[in-house]
């Protein structure tokens, strides 16, 4: 999946709705951690869920959050739930 | 290493909350004088921070029922109510509590956190998917968690939100249980029970309402948000607590389910753990008397609850929501909220401190609660020493 032109474009649209959170401007990648770049705290990652599922009609349950630290991580989850939808 | 590394930025946050005066989390009243005053040493201290909403802590009979409880059944209790047996209090306060809803069955569980666990865990499990409100207490997060259910959160108090969440999964063979609240312990908001049950309805979802905060306090019959939006029968299952209207300590779940007192043997937050103390059942049997023998309880709660609300609304503070006996007060940011905290205990007012992590939309606030016990008098202090404060406060900010 990491490295399609169809991730890059999830990467893109992510880093956008991402855009309120990231307060100080970081550049979005892979990488770039919720808490310690974006310093966003698990209840503000789990309303940004919320506005990712109705962006793509998919269930993000918040069980599968224990594992993501990252935007990547976050990104391969999405992945999932829209490739199952 | 340590076990203690990861608790590295809540040490922080929790030594700057110290340094800027007492200890929120440590506030010890050493006497209770009233339902509503509290002494902090030699000080004495109005109380707009408990969850004492009918003031009953004090109730001559409630007292005696007490009294009466710890003298019939000793202190302490039996133990595991299957492993060690139940006390005839405990069986009583269900068949009126069960009476007192209209439902079938109540159980009592030691204190409300364990009823969210016993009705949450102890009914979904991996199979299943439980849909809860953003804004729930940690109570049902830990619950969710628990049962190994797939979560889904849905956006505060948004039945459309709810609605599409519930669409995704309806070719979904699962049960679906649907959690909210009934008016919310931070901000004071109600959850719009009708519209969420038009929503579960369609999606032939179950219906979970904790009505820790609107029992006693809302409709005809102080059964809680349900009762008042006349939706009761509605509701699957109604859960509350002990520990604020009703002036005990345990937590209670009610329902006509017909197989609902199964929970009893397969719920491990029931089945673990200590009954509470029959002291403790006797004087929630009593104030359950109370709140039906004193409607008036309510009219008081209510008419504070308008004149707290409009008291600070009207010297410009920013609330969290309309008038109820919960009122939140936005203070901006977490410094203010805690220095503005200190500030009003020195002038002899408790309220409760709410800060970041963990509160709705990251809100750094003062949380107010009312009881019917309070006095407009008292009800005119808190506010004078809220406006005090903010006056001291805006005079220092313009003076730097
Ligand atoms: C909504 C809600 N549910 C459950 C509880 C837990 O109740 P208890 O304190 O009796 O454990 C509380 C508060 O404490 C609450 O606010």
């Amino acid at each position: 999946m990491v490295g399609t032109a169809a991730h890059d474009e999830l990467m893109g649209e992510l880093a956008g709705m991402l855009a309120l959170l990231n307060k100080g401007g970081v550049v979005i990648t892979r990488a770039t951690d919720f808490n310690a770049d974006l310093n966003v705290d698990s209840v503000a990652v789990m309303d940004f869920v919320l506005e990712v599922e109705d962006t793509y009609d998919i269930t993000i349950p918040i069980n599968l959050l224990s594992e993501v630290t990252t935007v990547g991580d976050f990104a391969d989850v999405v992945a999932r739930a829209r490739a199952n939808n | 290493m340590d076990l203690f590394d990861k608790f590295k930025p809540i040490a922080e946050a929790y030594a700057g909350l110290r340094a800027s005066g007492a200890d929120p989390f440590k506030v010890a009243f050493d006497r209770i004088v009233s339902p509503t005053v509290g002494m902090i040493g030699n000080s004495e201290v109005v109380l707009a921070g408990t969850n004492n909403y009918l003031g009953l802590t004090f109730d001559p009979n409630v007292i005696a029922a007490a009294q009466k409880g710890a003298a019939e059944f000793g202190a302490g209790t039996t133990g595991s109510r299957i492993a060690n047996g139940t006390y005839g209090p405990h069986k009583l306060l269900e068949e009126e509590l069960a009476a007192h809803f209209g439902l079938d069955q109540a159980i009592v569980f030691t204190t409300g956190y364990q009823a969210n666990l016993a009705v949450v865990a102890g009914l979904a499990g991996p199979q299943d998917v439980v849909f809860i409100d953003a804004d729930c207490h940690a109570s049902i997060y830990d619950a969710c968690k628990l049962s190994g259910a797939q979560i889904v959160r849905f956006a505060h108090n948004d039945p459309a939100s709810l609605d599409r969440r519930l669409s995704r999964l309806d070719r979904d063979a699962s049960n679906k249980m649907v959690i909210t609240e009934g008016l919310y312990s931070m901000f004071g908001d109600v959850a719009p029970l009708a519209e969420f049950i038009e929503v579960k309805n369609r999606h032939n979802a179950y219906l979970v309402v904790d009505e820790a905060h609107s029992f006693g306090v809302f409709g005809p019959n102080g059964l809680g948000l349900a009762e008042a939006e006349g939706v009761l029968a509605d509701c699957d299952i109604l859960v509350g607590t002990f520990s604020k209207s009703l002036a005990g300590i345990g937590g209670f779940a009610a329902s006509s389910l017909p197989q609902f007192d199964l929970l009893r043997v397969a719920a491990r937050a029931y089945m673990f753990t200590a009954s509470s103390s029959a002291a403790s059942i006797e004087a929630t049997r009593a104030a359950l008397r109370e709140i039906k023998a004193q409607p008036e309880l309510r009219d008081k709660i209510w008419a504070n609850a308008k004149r707290l609300h409009a008291g600070l609304a009207g010297a410009g503070f920013k609330l969290c929501a309309s008038p109820s006996p919960v009122i939140g007060v936005d203070m901006g940011d977490p410094g203010k909220a805690a220095a503005f905290w200190n500030a009003l205990l020195a002038e002899g007012v408790y309220v409760n401190l709410a800060i970041p992590p963990g509160t709705p939309n990251s809100t750094s606030l003062l949380r107010c609660s009312v009881s019917a016990a309070h006095t407009p008098d008292q009800i005119d202090f808190i506010v004078d020493c809220f406006t005090a404060v903010a006056t001291r406060f805006a005079a220092s900010d313009a003076a730097e």
